[in-house]
């Protein structure tokens, strides 16, 4: 009798394992939208530094920023993520991928093995691209050259190194929903920069315990993940600059007083730089159009 | 209580009371210096920044003074600006700048980032009498090394 009850215990619990793996599997593309995909190079190098690639994947000692070869380390509360390789080198970067895997990285936040990445990379964000912009990148990705830099493990302690885990995480916090305002096109257009390509939010909207970002207090500001300073808020309230202020911060790095963009938003002021002059003003209009949030 | 004990305590809280004051009214002069000179730095680039945006109409004469303030500033040394024990990690708010620059390399780094920042400002000068136009331009290379200095070695606010 007690043998009979702890096979069906155990096999109650094997159904719900298996339940919970299948329900927290990584999601995917469809194969035959994106075969249906051609990309195109020169479009997708606006994508690229729209998207910011090169703020972690790029070599640190390269100017262009284009070559991919990783190393940059996202300081959180879990634990040191480090960006890996993403060059087209066959061995240690991404050379040998299809855009389908392409695609269900950036979208799905799905490794070609069928794992989970880590929210450090801004899976939560990319997944509202449009599939041509993920196809133009990928075309502008294989023009790059290979780095045969390897890349190096994540320096994260139990239990966040859990990858399965990623699956609960997002259950909870992954979904394609926009959350500001795009009542105009050129206000849709700031925030699909802002919300898919650039992903703005995941420095500037605070995070609750289990790292899910803060809806309700939207780009309101956030402790600084390195520890040093804090990011600041863009809601209304927090922000006065105007319009072409941030325009032009976004373009040059200077503040309407004329300091200098430092940590990360340097960075972000290289990649952006690169962008068509209406891509940042719809930034701005975006920024502009915030909800008020503390 | 003796009378040495009292002595002691009062001499301690007058050292106190002593270092407070100077932190309060005084400041550590090597940050006050560098942080004047980021605000000549700012200065000079508003007018320059004013006249690209738009903001303030352009004139050729006030956009070479500052373009050539600006160029003369790079210029100048700043070897007593950033002494050891002046980073955020000693002088808490009173600084934005970061341990690492005074770490390896840190200071080799600041001046490779330095003399670009000088051969942009050179170029700006060269070219900010020739019009409004012209101004912009020459005023991204200068801010990129703005933004060099300050992603490695200054704290975000």
């Amino acid at each position: 009798m007690l043998k009979r009850i702890f096979y069906a215990a155990l096999i109650v619990a094997v159904v719900c394992a298996a339940a919970a793996l299948w329900l927290t599997r990584p999601g995917q593309v469809d194969p035959a939208e994106f075969a249906a995909l051609s990309g195109d190079a020169a479009a997708g190098e606006s994508v690229y530094w729209a998207a910011g690639c090169a703020s972690c994947h790029a070599d640190k000692s390269d100017e262009t920023r284009t070559l991919l070869s990783g190393g940059y380390h996202i300081v959180s509360d879990f634990g040191t993520f480090i960006s890996p390789n993403v060059s087209t080198d066959p061995d240690h970067g991404i050379g040998t991928w299809t855009l389908e895997q392409f695609a269900n990285a950036m979208l799905h936040g799905r490794t070609p093995s069928g794992a989970h990445y880590f929210p450090a990379f801004p899976f939560g964000s990319y997944t509202r691209m449009e599939p041509q912009d993920v196809a133009d990148l990928w075309a502008f990705l294989q023009t790059l050259p290979p780095s045969d830099v390897p890349s190096e493990p994540h320096d994260v302690g139990f239990p966040f190194n859990v990858r399965l885990a990623v699956g609960g995480w997002k259950l909870l916090f992954f979904n394609d929903d926009w959350v500001g305002p795009a009542e105009t096109e050129q206000l849709a257009r700031g925030r699909y920069l802002v919300e898919a390509m650039g992903h703005c939010a995941e420095c500037h909207t605070p995070r609750n315990a289990l790292g899910g970002l803060d809806t309700a207090r939207w780009m309101a500001g956030a402790p600084n993940p390195s520890g040093q300073g804090k990011i600041p808020g863009l809601t209304p309230a927090q922000l006065n600059w105007s319009e072409a202020d941030i325009a032009y911060y976004l373009e040059t790095g200077f503040t309407p007083d004329f300091d200098s963009a430092g940590g990360g938003m340097a960075s972000v002021v290289q990649n952006l730089s690169h962008l068509p002059a209406e891509d940042r003003e719809a930034i701005a209009a975006y920024i502009k159009a915030l909800p008020a949030a503390e | 209580m003796t009378i040495k004990r009292i002595i002691a305590a009062g001499a301690a809280l007058a050292v106190t009371a002593g270092l407070a004051y100077a932190g309060g009214h005084g400041g550590n002069p090597a940050v006050k210096a560098r942080q004047s000179h980021m605000q000549l730095y700012a200065h000079n680039l508003g007018v320059l920044g004013g006249m690209a945006k738009g903001e303030v109409e352009y004139n050729a004469d006030v956009a070479s003074a500052a373009a050539n303030n600006l160029a003369a500033l790079t210029k100048l040394s700043q070897m007593t600006y950033w002494p050891q024990g002046t980073s955020t990690d000693d002088l808490g708010d009173e600084t934005r700048a970061l341990p690492a620059l005074w770490e390896d390399g840190g200071f080799a780094k600041a001046i490779e980032i330095g003399t670009a920042l000088a051969g942009a400002a050179e170029e700006l000068a060269a070219v900010a009498g020739n019009g409004a136009e012209a101004i912009g331009p020459a005023l991204g290379p200068v801010g990129r090394q703005c933004g060099a200095c300050h992603q490695a070695f200054q704290k975000s606010n």
